[in-house]
């Protein structure tokens, strides 16, 4: 192909080719690895009962930031997803950190499920005799073949996320069936349920993991321009999406602490294979290593499926140099974007500990859902219901708005409790990241062209 | 040198075959066509019409 193409005018786009479930696929498969490990560490901060409460406070955060996003992202159908509805409900500046946040929780996301995933295939080797197993060339194979599946194309990987992610859930349902939920003949909640051994204070230290139920649902709307219907299918994939999370989280927390008490499932690494192998059958433990190996894969995918879209929303815009807004010709994927991050998720994976990597992965998702908020509410007040089309309507505005925030607050508090130092250090960078786009990078962005959508002026403008 | 550690360098081995398939397929890319039209992708565009190499449409149509 040649420069005559250009100067024929021709452009080119990211494909059009997903559907509902594709969406679906992309919000769950990021977050479903959450229900396989990472929620337990709720029940180590403050006990089973707490852990509950966390899951069902939490869920209600991601109702509210679900509903939120679905309509926002009904009248802003772009890749970037909050980073662009920043840029136009409240300004550039937010815009850039939003992006920021965007990448930083899905590239760190990806970081930690490759370590898990390195940590998985190792524990096989070991126990199969393999004294001296490393998990290095596993962490770096996931990411590298994961990046690659998707340069080649949204479509297939995608596609992949869904049948991964249905394998997933599937296996949760199985488990829940399994251990006969009618009745107490495996399920020992009364013997193992102890209230609340730190008080209130456990339940609000245990909002920090409580997150990790649900983390990652707002990716849905990365893929707004490679949607086929964004008015319809983001809304439609995001809610169910939601409520696929809520059913597995439950189910997830009822056969867990129904199996194990909290002193072990508290610091358990894989406490839904565990809870497998404590049914004693074979078929029950081989598909829940399954699911586990297959929903850190659909999570690690598409977090660099959301990251690369957000990386190359800023370039397009200019925000970061123009070189990572390109587009593939062929596979129709923002390439450079995609390739730039593997290095980047490489260093995180290979030589931060995972703890860490899981922090500022929340923390920097906490920011994106602090921001949300503020967004729905600046939304309505300056294009009220009437003077914009939405895809979909949220109920009850400013509730879910102010329900957020003040979640939100409980949350950092939470952070601040277990991880304070990390909590600062990130608010630094972000502080210092914003003085140099204020003061160097926004010269270089063409005021005029960011704001693309047709929408009318503001009110009170 | 036992089966796992054969596994690990198979591991190692597709990871370096991978990367660095993106990369040359990256820098051809990059050569093949015209930065202009490489960045030519607006935000919000729903025209999926508007594509430049009808033989290779990402294999979805």
């Amino acid at each position: 192909m040649t420069q005559a193409t250009a100067i024929h005018g021709e452009k080119i786009s990211l494909l059009r080719v997903l559907g509902p479930g594709h969406v679906w696929a992309l919000g769950v498969g990021i977050v479903l690895v959450g229900e396989y490990m990472g929620w337990n560490f709720a029940v180590g901060k403050g006990g089973a009962m707490a852990a509950l409460i966390a899951c069902w406070v939490a869920g209600l955060l991601y109702t509210c930031v679900a509903m939120i996003d679905s309509e926002v992202t009904s009248t802003v159908a772009a890749a970037g997803g909050q980073y662009a509805q920043a840029k136009h409900i409240v300004g550039p500046l937010m815009a850039f950190n939003v992006g920021l946040y965007l990448v930083f929780a899905y590239t760190m996301l990806e970081a930690a499920n490759a370590i898990t995933l390195g940590y998985l295939v190792q524990t096989v080797g070991t126990m199969a005799g393999f004294a001296d197993a490393h998990d290095k060339p596993f962490i770096v194979l996931t990411i590298v073949f994961l990046a690659w599946l998707n340069y080649r194309g949204v479509y297939a990987t995608l596609t992949v996320n869904l049948i991964l992610t249905a394998v997933a859930f599937i296996a949760i349902i199985v488990l829940f069936a399994a251990v006969k939920p009618w009745s107490n003949e495996m399920l020992h909640h009364n013997e193992l349920l102890n209230g609340l051994p730190y008080g209130w204070l456990g339940v609000i230290a245990s909002l920090h993991f409580g997150l990790w139920y649900y983390l990652g649902i707002e990716g849905t709307c990365q893929a707004a321009e490679e949607v086929r219907s964004p008015a319809r299918s983001l809304p439609l994939g995001t809610m169910t999406g939601i409520i696929t999370l809520l059913i597995a989280a439950t189910m997830t927390w009822y056969v867990c602490a129904g199996l194990m008490p909290w002193e072990y499932l508290g610091q358990a690494i894989t406490p839904l294979f565990d809870a497998a192998r404590l049914t004693e059958s074979m078929p029950l433990m081989v598909l829940l290593f399954i699911g586990t190996v297959f929903s850190t894969l659909a999570s690690a995918n598409g977090c660099i499926n959301d990251a690369s879209r957000a990386w190359f929303s800023m370039g397009r815009d200019r925000y970061l140099p123009i070189w990572f807004g390109a587009v593939h010709p062929k596979n129709r994927t923002p390439y450079r974007s995609i390739v730039f991050l593997v290095p980047v998720a490489l260093v995180f994976a290979y030589f931060a500990p995972l703890d860490q990597v899981i922090t500022f992965s929340i923390l920097s998702g906490l920011l994106g859902y602090t921001y949300m908020s503020l967004n729905v509410i600046l939304f309505r007040k300056k294009w009220p219901l009437d003077t914009i089309k939405r895809g979909y309507v949220h109920p009850f505005h400013p509730l879910p708005a102010l329900v957020l925030l003040i979640l939100c607050a409980a949350t950092y508090f939470a952070v601040f409790l277990g991880y304070g130092t990390q909590l600062v250090a990130m608010m630094i960078f972000f502080v210092i990241a914003s003085v140099w786009f204020h003061f160097h990078r926004y010269k270089y962005v063409r005021r005029g062209d960011q704001f693309t959508m047709q929408w009318p002026r503001p009110l009170g403008y | 040198m036992n089966s796992f550690e054969l596994i690990e360098y198979a591991a190692w081995g597709i990871s370096a075959i991978l990367g660095v398939w993106m990369l040359v397929d990256m820098v051809m890319t990059n050569r093949a066509y015209n930065e202009e039209l490489l960045t030519s992708s607006r935000e919000g565009e729903i025209d999926d019409a508007l594509v430049i190499d009808p033989t290779h449409q990402g294999g979805h149509r």
